[in-house]
């Protein structure tokens, strides 16, 4: 397939317009000893072709909308809406660049700065940004600055956080001398009694993931105090269905919000393109990275929408520029601007309270079973540890002849959780879905 | 103008629904205590579904996108985004696959990405790539790292990072964001940098030059094997932005040329869609003395299975969480077994045919930064020649929305005046461009005869010219309930 229009009567044309014999005159400047031969590739094939060889490696895939899926940790099967999907395939949005002419993007911008709006209600901050690439890099980003804003080197987590987003915090500040501390999680919350040990006047900033890892809800308040009291900001990275029911970052006085937006209408998609989402009080909002839009006025006086706060920006600032960050996420934001509109303000209480009732029903079944223990408890959301009598990877193993996926295997995060299975239920799933699952976990 | 979703919510309208309780209901304070439950929800608007529909269509409609209109935007290589590799990648095979999922049971996925990685391999002489970077500068990111980890292995990080001042602001972000001291070369009219200038702040504490090739201004950079020499002598590597690779498909590999690492714009290159500002891929190839320093996991091909190897010990770590933007990925890897060796050369041999010859309809009437060469993909013009008639490069961008073309890229790189950087892409037919072109020439009588028409353009655009200045200093940065 080719996509190039041109018929050898154009080319001939244009080739006479610029004066140059063939295409090939034109690529004078590349020294000989560089120029390719030919490219060591399979040739083009035909939109048919292209459609068996998709199916082909599609058939190779077991989905989750074939299999009943149990894993969590830190992407998640929700229902989406078919209008998200539809609305955010327009070409309009979808084949349009970063809204550089803010007179000839209007949609993308109005529909950033309803995202803006959207995530700032649903976190109770006071300025969010346009996105990030995902909620582990918006992580990374949000220690950077707490650690410009505060001059300070020491960052202080649980390690009930992600463990793939601590690995990118890390990789992140190679480069800095930054000290990181990592409080071993007391029965799978944040230690508060170490944290009140190791929180000094250097700590940047304390991390609190909320739910945390192991799905527990963390004593946000409580860590809050402890944070604060030493002059540190306080991150929260938090799941955005959660926020339907828990407390918000901004009810225990967060000074950054961040999170994995995938949950907010975005498919599962092995890991990506998903959603990081930036949120920050006020007074933050200038050392904030990413793009943002602003309200302002035409001409005219007619409302209209622009990028701004620019000068923090890498096109602008450079090598001081607050984040190198250029393209973001602006279709998944868009996803997220869409589905938070759907399922609006009761919508989203509902989707919380289902995944509470639901994952605690099978929770209770679990537990009745004998093999299975609940390994914290601790409060949760949607998703729980349980640590079985058999290894977990022959568990998942027979659960997958059956069609299903079950949790997500902890062993190759932590050595010492090596027969532990991290379990989620979401609203997809009913009440048999739940009762199956649970009778052949039995079986074990 | 069109309303904001706050504004069209009514309390109790719905624009969902969700299948009934069908497990035991309870009073979720008896499962949470009630110091973390939040008090009220979030106030989120309420709307119909057709509400939000009409919403969000009309919004989109207020877009220019390359569905709809010529897009030149420079740098940004604003190609056709074909229909089959959307309607491959929305598969749900592909969609519903859960990051965690067994491997076995995404062997199809992961072919998908083991394949993309070879190709890219093939494509610009590199021996290993990652494709876990989610855009350029992520990619430059991991790049830097990946610099900064070989020479720690070697001993010494080195501390700066040279930057030619035509770069895009990505470069010495990306630089400094990893810890990096920025050090600027200059470049010469055309963009290429001045090789006397390069060897006065080459030194041992160098770590990498991050070149961008062809340069920002549309040209090769023809002493690429001296400047490799100069970095590479002093014990340095040689870093390619790949924004402009469109350029180099089947034509040159920068794994030739002498470039040790280099990071490929998938939304660029690979036509998969930009999507209002993402999401993209940033993949990022090296040489065989780089490979181990990759980000983890990395795919290995074992007894005709695929899998995830997560052995870290010289690995930088990870950039982000999971793999990668594959759902991009995927319709990459479409693109690229649909063109297949031949298609790729000729997308790039008509995508300098478009440039050189939209460049040579304007040169008459616009002063062209660099003359007396082929361009590349790209070229940029200057609009100084018209500041005599008080008109500025934004006029004339703005005057061109008028006419239904999105503008191209302006005010970049820095080191043209009034800087407009024009990128036809392959995709774009003759007509088209005959037509873009008599419209700008159009526009360049316009702004002798009446200038006052380009400085107050836009004038049918869904809105007028829009005020930035305003913007920044009243900031309104999101929607307040009235009276909140
Ligand atoms: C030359 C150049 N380098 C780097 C970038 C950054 O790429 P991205 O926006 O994908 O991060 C761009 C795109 O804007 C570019 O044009």
């Amino acid at each position: 397939m080719k996509y190039s229009p041109h018929t050898d009567k154009d080319k001939k044309e244009m080739l006479a317009a610029i004066g140059a014999a063939s295409p090939e005159d034109l690529f004078g400047a590349i020294p000989k000893e560089f120029r390719l031969q030919k490219l060591d590739l399979p040739e083009g094939i035909s939109e048919l072709e292209l459609k068996k060889l998709i199916f082909e490696k599609t058939g190779k895939n077991y989905s989750t909308q074939k299999l009943d899926s149990f894993l969590g940790g830190g992407a998640y099967e929700h229902y989406i809406p078919q209008a998200v999907e539809s609305l955010i395939s327009r070409g309009e949005f979808l084949t349009a660049y970063t809204p550089y002419q803010a007179e000839a993007s209007q949609g993308t911008l109005q529909a950033i700065y309803e995202y803006q709006s959207l995530i700032c209600e649903l976190t109770g901050m006071d300025v969010a940004n346009a996105s990030m690439y995902d909620g582990a890099s918006a992580l990374a980003e949000a220690v950077m600055l707490a650690v410009r804003e505060t001059g300070r080197n020491r960052v202080i987590f649980s390690s009930s956080l992600h463990p793939e987003y601590r690995q990118v915090m890390k990789t992140y500040f190679e480069g800095y001398k930054i000290e990181f501390v990592e409080i071993p999680h007391a029965g799978g919350l944040f230690d508060e009694a170490a944290l009140k040990r190791e929180a000094n006047d250097s700590t940047a900033c304390v991390i609190v993931q909320n739910p945390n890892f192991f799905g527990c809800i963390e004593k946000a308040d409580k860590i809050e105090a402890i944070c604060h009291s030493c002059g540190a900001l306080l991150i929260a990275c938090v799941n955005p269905v959660s926020l339907g029911i828990l407390k918000a970052p901004g009810g225990y006085n967060a000074d950054i919000a961040v999170g994995e937006g995938q949950p907010l209408g975005i498919p599962l998609s092995f890991g990506g393109p998903y959603l990081g989402f930036f949120a920050v009080k006020e007074k933050h909002m200038r050392k904030m990275p990413g793009r943002v839009a602003g309200m302002t006025k035409d001409i005219e006086g007619k409302r209209g929408f622009v990028l701004t706060m620019q000068a923090r920006e890498q096109h602008i600032r450079r090598e001081k520029a607050t984040s190198n960050i250029c393209s973001n996420e602006g279709l998944m934001a868009l996803a997220a601007c869409v589905h938070l509109s759907l399922l609006g303000k009761e919508g989203m209480k509902e989707v919380a309270r289902q995944n509470v009732l639901k994952s605690h029903y099978l929770k209770d079944k679990i537990l009745k079973l004998s093999g299975f223990e609940l390994m914290f408890e601790a409060p949760f959301f949607n998703e729980f540890v349980v640590r079985c009598g058999k290894e977990t990877d022959k568990i998942t193993g027979d659960l997958l002849k059956h069609g299903m996926i079950g949790g997500l295997p902890l062993g190759r995060f932590r050595a010492d959780m090596k027969n532990c299975m991290l379990i989620c239920v979401t609203e997809t799933k009913s009440k048999d879905d739940l009762d199956r699952f649970a009778e052949l976990l039995g079986k074990h | 103008m069109e309303k904001l979703i706050f504004e069209i919510s009514s309390p109790g309208r719905k624009g969902y629904s969700l299948p009934k309780l069908d497990v035991p209901d309870a009073d979720i304070k008896s499962l949470i205590p009630q110091e973390c439950l939040r008090k009220d929800g979030p106030d989120l608007p309420e709307v119909s579904e057709l509400d939000c529909v009409r919403h969000f269509t009309r919004l989109s409609q207020l877009n220019y996108s390359i569905d709809t209109n010529f897009y030149p935007l420079g740098s940004c290589t604003m190609k056709y985004n074909p229909k089959i590799n959307e309607k491959m990648a929305s598969l749900p095979q592909f969609t519903g696959l859960h990051p965690y999922q067994p491997e076995t049971s995404v062997q199809g996925m992961l072919e998908v990405l083991y394949e993309t990685e070879q190709a890219l391999c093939k494509i610009c002489g590199m021996d290993a790539f990652t494709l876990q970077p989610a855009a350029g500068a992520h990619g430059e990111l991991t790049g830097m790292l990946i610099v900064r980890a070989y020479h720690t292995s070697k001993g010494n990080a080195r501390k700066k990072v040279i930057i030619p001042d035509s770069a895009h602001g990505t470069n010495p972000a990306s630089a400094a964001l990893c810890g990096y001291e920025v050090v600027t070369v200059k470049s010469d009219k055309a963009g290429r940098i001045d090789l006397e200038a390069l060897k006065s702040v080459m030194s041992e504490e160098v770590a990498v030059l991050m070149l961008t090739n062809p340069n920002t201004l549309g040209l090769f950079e023809k002493n690429v094997k001296e400047i490799a020499d100069i970095v590479h002598k002093a014990g340095a590597l040689l870093y390619l932005d790949g924004a402009n690779l469109n350029a180099l498909l089947g034509v040159a590999r920068p794994g030739d040329m002498g470039f040790d690492v280099c990071h490929v714009n998938l939304h660029k290159t690979f036509s998969t869609p930009h999507g209002g500002g993402g999401p993209g891929a940033g993949p990022v190839g090296v040489k065989a003395i780089l490979a181990d320093f990759l980000p983890i996991p990395r795919i290995k091909q074992k007894r005709n299975k695929l899998s995830f190897d997560y052995d870290a010990k010289k690995s930088i770590g990870r950039v982000r969480a999971f793999y990668g933007n594959t759902g991009v990925i995927i319709k990459a890897y479409c693109y690229m077994r649909s063109l297949g060796a031949d298609g790729l050369k000729d997308a790039t041999l008509e995508a300098v045919l478009n440039a050189n010859y939209l460049k040579a309809k304007l040169k008459k009437d616009y002063m062209l930064a660099v003359d007396g060469e082929p361009c590349m993909h790209e070229f940029v013009l200057t609009g100084k020649d018209k500041k005599e008639f008080g008109v500025k490069t934004l006029d004339i961008a703005k005057r061109l929305l008028d006419y239904g073309y999105y503008a191209p890229t302006v005010y970049f790189p820095l080191i043209v005046e009034e800087a407009i950087m024009i990128e036809p892409t392959e995709t774009e037919s003759k007509e088209t461009l005959d037509a873009f072109a008599e419209t700008m020439i159009k526009i360049a009588a316009e702004a002798r005869s009446d200038p006052l028409l380009l400085t107050g353009a836009p004038h049918i655009t869904p809105v007028r010219r829009l005020d930035e200045v305003l913007a920044a200093r009243e900031l309104n940065l999101r929607w307040k309930k009235p009276g909140a």
